[in-house]
């Protein structure tokens, strides 16, 4: 709660904290007397999500793309089995689409109506994606969005806003940065940051990764 | 429903504030209260759209003042009382008080990862022919049900393209009120900004949902 970067007063959060940890606690406890709960799984459950999936997933499969004109083709026409290639898949990932952003057209990826997200390559969504204010904006202002992230893009090029609506997942492709070209996967995956796979970001340049 | 969760076109929430180097977790009920929900998924006892209903199933000003891992606990604390697997004077005590329910199966560490990477695909077989194709004009349906749907308000009543046919997949309208899974052809319709948001918008501006057939007619 209180990272929620909301306006209430923090004594009332802190105690809505406590209440729920408490509430927390006591809802595991009887879980697992109950034995609907093994405790070493919900600790495995925790660190897969917390050291083993995350956006770097995702960056390597974009630093492929980049690399690799065949996988390229074969993301855009069927990710879930390209991205499956890699190893990843799974859970929130079950049927994903990449969207290719071209110098004409940006897409981003918002999920209106709670928090969808490719869990597979990007691991566990960020607060703000998340919360009310890009819930509710991201699809009438997307323009003022990214400005709040801090960048702008031409006034002609196509800003694509993807609802997750269903079970389809979506994954940016973001443009290959200049002067990059000869790089490896590894060194191309430096450069692929988790808001450029989401449409509120940019990849990093090669100045950005140099310093 | 029409609840606080639908919350595409909404103002006065401000700016969206990115959280630099934000870790997974904020607090260490946090974990515990997301592992806690993926491993109860495990008996069988529920489905993820009720899962999603029980979240949204509750006063806006409620649903809007609680962080996002709350929403999912309090969800859970609803389904287990629901479903009487867990009754309110064990929450209360923090301890088992009754003999536990029988149920299909619990989550052990053992299958942890094959039951991630398995997932829980929601396409489904069929012989049945999609009744729209790519570019076809379609209109969202203005519906309005009590009960859960994954038709945003913001689209109701407008008009947009089939962008794509994804596929025959589950409806979750149906299978959150446990009343089968229903798969139908599902779409990516693709809006126009000032279809959606009136004259003035951004005309670079194109917006879409994934929808299913049920939900779309054709104009």
């Amino acid at each position: 709660m209180a990272h929620d970067h909301d306006h209430h007063d923090h004594h009332h959060d802190h105690s809505e904290l406590t209440e729920t940890q408490l509430r927390v606690r006591a809802l595991e406890s009887v879980l697992t007397e109950k034995g609907y709960v093994d405790p070493a799984a919900l600790d495995l459950l925790i660190e897969t999500y917390e050291k083993k999936v995350g956006p770097r997933n995702g960056a390597r499969v974009v630093a492929k793309a980049w690399a690799d004109p065949a996988y390229r083709a074969r993301l855009v026409k069927d990710a879930t089995t390209a991205i499956g290639e890699l190893g990843y898949a799974g859970r929130q990932g079950e049927h994903i689409v990449a969207l290719e952003n071209t110098p004409q057209r940006h897409n981003m990826v918002v999920c209106t109506l709670c928090s969808c997200y490719p869990w597979p390559v990007l691991g566990l969504p960020p607060v703000w994606y998340k919360s009310a204010p890009y819930r509710s904006r991201a699809v009438a202002d997307p323009r003022g969005v990214l400005a709040d992230f801090g960048f702008a893009l031409p006034k002609d090029t196509e800003i694509r806003v993807w609802d997750s609506t269903a079970e389809i997942r979506y994954l940016v492709i973001p443009m290959r940065p200049a002067g990059t070209d000869g790089w490896s996967e590894e060194r191309l995956a430096s450069l692929v940051t988790r808001d450029s796979m989401i449409g509120t970001g940019l990849p990093k340049s090669p100045k950005d990764v140099a310093k | 429903m029409n609840g606080g969760q639908d919350l595409g076109g909404v103002q006065g929430f401000g700016p969206v504030e990115p959280e630099p180097n934000e870790p997974v977790f904020h607090a260490d009920w946090e974990k515990r209260a997301f592992a806690l929900t993926l491993a109860m998924a495990m008996p069988g006892e529920w489905n993820i759209d009720m899962s999603r209903f029980a979240r949204e199933n509750r006063p806006p000003v409620e649903y809007l003042s609680m962080s996002y891992y709350q929403i999912w606990f309090a969800a859970l604390e609803t389904m287990v009382k629901e479903r009487d697997l867990v009754a309110d004077d064990e929450i209360v005590v923090g301890h088992a008080l009754n003999a536990p329910k029988p149920v299909k199966r619990v989550l052990t560490p053992g299958d942890v990862l094959k039951v991630l990477h398995r997932g829980g695909p929601t396409e489904r077989d069929t012989n049945t022919q999609a009744a729209f194709k790519m570019g076809d004009k379609v209109r969202a349906k203005n519906i309005n049900p009590p009960t859960h749907t994954r038709l945003p308000r913001y689209v109701r009543g407008r008009a947009g393209t089939i962008e794509r046919v994804i596929g025959f997949h589950v409806f979750p309208d149906s299978n959150a009120q446990g009343a089968g899974e229903n798969p139908q052809w599902l779409y990516t319709v693709r809006f126009d900004g000032p279809e959606l948001w009136g004259e003035g918008t951004d005309p670079n501006v194109k917006v879409s949902v994934d929808a299913w057939e049920s939900y779309l007619e054709p104009t």
